[in-house]
């Protein structure tokens, strides 16, 4: 018998009970709440006379719509403020744990939880959010699900699902300097494209993964959702445990030990066999940006738009008219002369301390272009924002003419006051391009925070390695 | 939830392929607390020229005459056609709450992102799969003919055209008995609730940590 892959041990580590057809149902270890995809859920629970199963399995923070600029006066935006005031008010009437706007551990959902030890090793890992398959960084299976299982969740501890199929993604050699995990990230989604993953849980492996850090490694699994897999993850090893140890929830004394000896389990057994396999070389990644409207629509610092009259079909020729159409690109142009207008690192996916300290290496001793008409750093969270305030990065950033500003999430889908003009052209850390995105007619090209800061220096995308 | 047996539905198609949920619901409509109302707004950055805000009257704005939704011949399709990887993205269920509040009760294409695809059955919408051919036919049939209607069976798990022919689809069978009965998740489970105790019993000896 084939060894066990990383899912299939997480999986049934979890089953409760599985049905004649396979259905099975899962148990859910952690259930991760923030204010947008909630509401519903808590009004549907209390129309039923349900309660939550087990409210410490569940921790809530305001992300979405909270303001990033001075917060003493509250949220300006009525609706955003209401929405808020409602998880305040749930999270109070069920005794749910909420990290309010006003504690300095808020911040995105996704950043707070490993930061606090609230995502272990070995846990299923649930959020009404498709990032949260941030946290299989940990060796956990964690994805983003819809409201309705939100409540299902919240009043069962549990999830009906079926096996995903399995993906392992081998990433061997040494990245090149100035090639970070997004451009692994935003590689991989080129190679396979956005819907290459659906289906799959993703399992990141090879030699240049077990060289990232921990943070790397969150941008990795953060962004599989934009392969198609609601799961990516990786497998446990030293560098996961000394980052979990000693975090306000993560378990000490026996229960440490305890855990530790479970956790060292969770990797693929050698002879574990994968539903599909696909390799990259470390050393060929370069700096990524995208160029268009989907994040499989990606190409390198040294490359050109596409022209697609060259798209590999009729439905893909289609796809890139209208994506340059709505980007304002010409076919052959190099990305190095693209102009962008403004510069967002934030975001779930490029927002801890580590990505702000790459996007300060750069911005150091520099200033923001003419051009670009705003510059702005959003840390993931207050504990971030507080480690780059102690490193000194804000003043470099300040110095530089970025501005510096309070957690969330922010321009990554502008539900806050944050956003881009019609035609507006940004570089931006977060992990989607889509129309609109980020405003309304905003033009968004996806790169790592070194990129970005390099970006918002030159006023055009430039190689960071030579920059 | 509204249970879903068979559809005779005027069909509108969608010839796009990786439509996102930022399309189908733009953020700004996100901020609602309710879960009905979303309609007016489905598409909205590609249906209407002016900027839309949550609160507008929907009689104030101004259509896109060129999106397919505000084609006349379009007026009251409860059947979506669309491309590949339809849902990408974002996992907020406001999409198929607000396709539901438009008036779609099934939506034909070849593939689905998988969060949207869970999303729709717990919300009386029926995801067909068909194979990339079949839905280029259908496109073609439906952009030809005004007022092309396709007949859905749950049941049969059939797609019946308006010249006869006949395209059966599959479809997992706890979602299909759950919608063809309008099933609430939340009372089948608690059916369970002796299981999750055991469970739940024999993980605070395994892993007490996670019951802390």
């Amino acid at each position: 018998m084939p060894g066990l892959t990383l899912f299939q041990k997480l999986w049934d580590a979890h089953v409760v009970h599985v049905e004649a057809d396979g259905t099975t149902l899962l148990y859910i270890d952690r259930h991760l709440v923030h204010e947008v995809t909630s509401p519903q859920a808590f009004e549907g629970l209390k129309l039923a006379q349900r309660t939550p199963r087990r409210v410490e399995a569940a921790i809530a923070v305001p992300d979405h719509n909270v303001p990033t600029t001075d917060r003493s006066q509250g949220i300006a935006d009525p609706i955003s403020r209401l929405q808020v005031e409602t998880l305040d008010a749930n999270c109070a009437e069920f005794g749910i744990t909420e990290f309010r706007m006003d504690d300095i551990r808020q911040g995105i959902v996704h950043v707070i939880g490993p930061e606090e030890g609230l995502t272990l090793p070995g846990m299923t890992v649930v959020c009404g959010d498709s990032h949260t398959s941030t946290h299989g960084a940990f060796g956990a299976l964690a994805f983003g699900i819809g409201t309705s299982e939100v409540e299902h969740v919240l009043a069962t501890q549990c999830l009906w699902q079926k096996p995903s199929k399995t993906m392992l993604v081998k990433v061997d050699g040494a990245l090149g300097r100035g090639v970070t995990a997004k451009d692994i990230a935003l590689a991989v989604i080129g190679e396979i494209g956005t819907a290459g993953g659906t289906g799959y849980a993703l399992e990141f492996g090879g030699s240049a993964i077990r060289a990232l850090s921990m943070e790397g490694r969150m941008t990795l699994c953060n962004m599989a959702i934009e392969a198609g897999a609601r799961a990516g993850m990786v497998a446990v090893d030293q560098t996961t445990i000394d980052y979990v140890k000693g975090r306000p929830y993560s378990p000490k004394g026996d229960a440490w030990d305890k855990a530790v000896a479970w956790w060292n389990t969770l990797h693929s057994d050698a002879d574990a066999a994968f539903d599909r396999v696909i390799e990259l070389d470390a050393a060929k990644i370069e700096p990524q940006v995208t160029w268009g409207t989907s994040p499989e629509m990606v190409t390198t610092i040294g490359g050109r738009v596409p022209n697609p009259a060259d798209a590999p079909s009729e439905v893909k020729r289609h796809d890139w008219t209208r994506a340059l159409e709505y980007m304002g690109l010409q076919a052959g142009t190099s990305i190095a002369e693209i102009p962008v207008d403004k510069v967002f690192i934030g975001s779930c996916t490029n927002s801890r301390i580590e990505d702000l300290r790459e996007a300060a290496a750069v911005a150091k001793g520099r200033k923001v272009a003419p051009n670009v008409k705003l510059a702005m750093v959003v840390p993931g969270s207050g504990l971030v924002k507080q480690q780059a305030e102690t490193e000194g990065l804000d003043r470099i950033f300040v110095a530089a003419g970025f501005e510096w500003r309070e957690p969330g999430c922010s321009m990554c889908l502008a539900m806050n006051a944050d956003r881009l003009e019609p035609g507006e052209r940004c570089a931006s850390t977060s992990n989607r391009n889509f129309e609109g995105r980020q405003g309304q007619g905003g033009r968004t090209h996806l790169v790592s925070p070194a990129m970005a800061a390099a970006a918002a220096c030159a006023g055009h995308f430039v190689d960071v390695r030579n920059f | 939830m509204r249970a879903f047996s068979t559809l005779n539905g005027l069909v509108v198609p969608l010839d796009r392929a990786n439509v996102d949920t930022d399309a189908i619901i733009p953020k700004q409509f996100l901020k609602s607390i309710k879960r009905a109302g979303f309609g007016p707004n489905l598409f909205d950055e590609w249906r209407y020229l002016d900027h839309g805000e949550p609160g507008m009257d929907p009689a104030t704005r101004q259509p896109n005459p060129e999106f397919v939704l505000n084609f006349p011949r379009y007026k009251g399709a409860s059947v979506l056609l669309a491309r590949d990887n339809f849902g990408c993205g974002s996992s907020r269920e406001h999409a198929p709450w607000a396709l539901e509040d438009y008036g779609i009760r099934a939506i034909i294409a070849p593939s689905y992102a998988d969060i949207f695809y869970n999303n729709c059955f717990k919300n009386g919408i029926l995801p067909i799969v068909l194979d990339a051919a079949a839905v280029e036919r259908l496109f073609r049939e439906c952009e030809a003919s005004e007022g092309y209607r396709l007949v859905v069976d749950l049941d049969k798990q059939t797609v019946t055209t308006p010249g006869g022919e006949v395209l059966k689809f599959d479809v997992d069978g706890g979602r299909k008995h759950r919608l063809l009965n309008g099933l609430d998740d939340i009372g089948l489970t608690l059916l369970q609730a002796d299981k999750i105790k055991a469970y739940e019993d024999r993980r605070k000896q395994e892993a007490p940590w996670l019951f802390n």
